[in-house]
């Protein structure tokens, strides 16, 4: 036990697990990302807005609710369903008169939505800082090896992100819409010709990957302050992992937020001015040594 | 263009609309001095990030880096060194073809969405240093108040400085694209494949596209300290790359002055739409799904278009 705590002094130690929960939500939010960049071919700029609407969502209902334990879990259904709704109108309305077109207009398309949002988000909801409070039963401190003490929401993190992970890959492995999708996603003429609607199809996929970036919003928010343009970065930083990890991978989604996550937080610790510059550092690294990502890409 | 009007008659409206542009100081306030000044560098921006986008069919996503790049290293060594401001103006593009040279060698190697993708990354760092080394670039309050040689320090000589050099890059950056190296690189465009089989160095040809893109990116970047006399870090974040972008689509990207006008439309229509409400960002974003619905080709694309189906 000694040894352990001195090999990882308690400071590295809690950056880690500092790490661990930020890379649940950067998983959380990109495997979506990825989901919609795989399957539908659609580099969505907008997935980070949602990611925002889905943090004012769980802001809002856990206001309604009083700030306690049942506003925490309601603002984790809500969130999620209130942006996936969003996302609906937007696949049937817009997005799916354009799956034929470039790359290029669907990014500038998602980039109009962002924009839409962004403004629509400051109409509702003003440009102040908000705060979402921890629920009760989340307050306080779990103890880790050598008695560090470590917040219990960012334990409880550590607890979701496997598990949005398993549930995804049942999803995209076991049920017949993932297969569907996934076959879809290779040859598209294909799989209209033996009779499936893959309009539809494309819509869950579209929708499915929304809601974890609403996911993504409701649990990030009690640990930031929600706040205008807390879009901007995390889109970014989704769209790096997405590329790190290969298109369309929810694994790669997975090891790409590690890495990140944890070059972030570590950086920190290294050059504190520069810190952020790492995980950005990593994913260079990464791509210059394997260009097409670190697992095997959908496209 | 030319198939649509005869030679002799665009010459004639390009002089016109040279006549006006030279006399506008004359008549206008000097707010609209501002503006147009700020429209003609915007609209350089726009035209060089299309000679790699519409000519060269590459994902220029982080067109940006290259102009706030620009921007900074000439306010930077006018501040800094205390040489003559001038020597600012030309390590300025410089610094930005260095730039595009460096990232356009590690993305080159990438196609389409990656190559985008790992240039936002790489752009991305480029900011963050920026953003964050206070002593050096002052941060995210940026630097103001760049002090300029004497001849180009009051708006009317800033807005001449910056109309004589948008037009001659205009001008070069139009001889270019008519040169053989242009039309290998819309070959390339089209069909990279059977380029590489005629013997077309595909990723020399794209390399040097985007050095060029680079330096008139600096250039304008340079133009907007002298009009601006301010640097600020958002004038590399991503954001704008793709605010150009949507000028380039606005415009039409096939055209050779649709970005030019694409970059006017949406910063007069900015200006316009700020005086009376302060969500105009959603005004945009409206209008370009509009764009992207309905007017595929750009503004300048419809017109053509019209107009040959007429003749």
């Amino acid at each position: 036990m000694d040894l352990i705590a001195q090999i990882f002094s308690t400071k590295i130690l809690s950056q880690i697990f500092v790490g661990l929960s930020r890379t649940t939500i950067l998983f959380i939010v990109s495997s979506g990302l990825s989901l919609i960049l795989g399957v539908l071919r659609i580099p969505n700029v907008a997935h980070g807005s949602l990611y925002m609407i889905g943090a004012f969502t769980a802001y809002t209902t856990s206001m309604v609710f009083g700030g306690g334990n049942t506003g925490f879990w309601m603002s984790l259904i809500i969130a999620p369903l209130f942006v996936a709704l969003i996302s609906l109108i937007a696949e049937r309305g817009l997005f799916q008169y354009l799956y034929e077109r470039e790359h290029l207009m669907l990014l500038l398309l998602t980039f109009a939505f962002s924009l839409v949002f962004g403004d629509l988000v400051k109409m509702v909801w003003g440009a102040e800082y908000k705060s979402v409070p921890v629920p009760p039963m989340f307050q306080g401190y779990v103890y880790l090896i050598g008695g560090l003490p470590f917040p219990l929401y960012n334990f409880f993190l550590l607890i979701i992100g496997p598990i949005v992970a398993i549930v995804l890959w049942l999803i995209v492995n076991k049920t017949k819409i993932g297969k569907i999708a996934r076959a879809a996603a290779v040859d598209r003429e294909m799989v209209d010709a033996v009779g499936i609607n893959v309009s539809w199809v494309f819509a869950y996929v579209f929708i499915i990957g929304c809601l974890l970036a609403g996911l993504g919003g409701a649990l990030v928010a009690p640990t930031v302050s929600v706040t205008l343009g807390m879009d901007h970065t995390l889109i970014m930083e989704a769209f790096l992992i997405v590329i790190m990890g290969g298109l369309g991978n929810i694994w790669g989604a997975l090891l790409g937020a590690l890495i990140f996550g944890l070059a972030q937080s570590l950086g920190i610790l290294i050059w504190p001015q520069f810190g952020i510059v790492f995980p950005y550092a990593a994913v260079i690294f990464v791509l210059l040594l394997r260009p097409t990502g670190l697992l095997k890409s959908t496209w | 263009m030319e198939k649509v009007f005869s030679r002799k008659k665009a010459i004639i409206w390009g002089f016109i609309g040279l006549i006006i542009l030279f006399i506008f100081p004359l008549f206008l306030p000097r707010f609209y001095v501002y503006l147009i000044s700020i429209i003609l560098l915007t609209g350089l921006l726009a035209t060089s990030l299309n000679i790699v986008l519409g000519y060269g069919g590459i994902f220029q996503f982080h067109h940006a880096v290259f102009y706030g790049a620009g921007a900074y290293a000439t306010a930077l060594m006018i501040i800094k060194s205390g040489l003559t401001p001038w020597l600012g103006f030309l390590v300025g593009p410089l610094v930005s073809v260095l730039l595009s040279l460096i990232m356009g060698i590690i993305c080159i190697r990438l196609s389409k969405l990656y190559f985008g993708m790992l240039q936002i990354s790489l752009g991305s760092l480029v900011w963050i240093i920026v953003y964050r080394w206070y002593s050096f670039t002052g941060g995210d309050d940026g630097i103001h108040g760049v002090p300029l040689p004497d001849i180009i320090s009051s708006p009317t000589s800033a807005y001449y400085f910056t109309l004589v050099i948008t037009l001659i890059s205009i001008f070069i950056m139009y001889k270019i694209i008519k040169s053989p190296f242009g039309s290998a690189l819309q070959g390339i465009r089209d069909n990279p494949v059977r380029s590489e089989m005629i013997g077309i160095n595909v990723k020399r040809h794209q390399l040097l596209a985007l050095i060029i893109a680079g330096f008139f990116a600096g250039i304008a970047g340079s133009l907007f300290v002298v009009v601006d006399n301010t640097v600020f870090p958002d004038m590399l974040f991503w954001t704008l790359s793709l605010e150009i972008l949507i000028m380039c689509l606005l415009g039409g990207w096939f055209s050779f002055l649709g970005p030019m006008l694409g970059a006017a439309i949406i910063i007069l229509l900015r200006t316009f739409v700020s005086t009376f409400t302060s969500y105009w960002t959603l005004v945009l974003g409206i209008l370009m799904m509009f764009v992207i619905f309905f007017l595929p080709n750009g503004v300048l694309g419809y017109i053509e278009e019209k107009l040959s189906k007429k003749s």
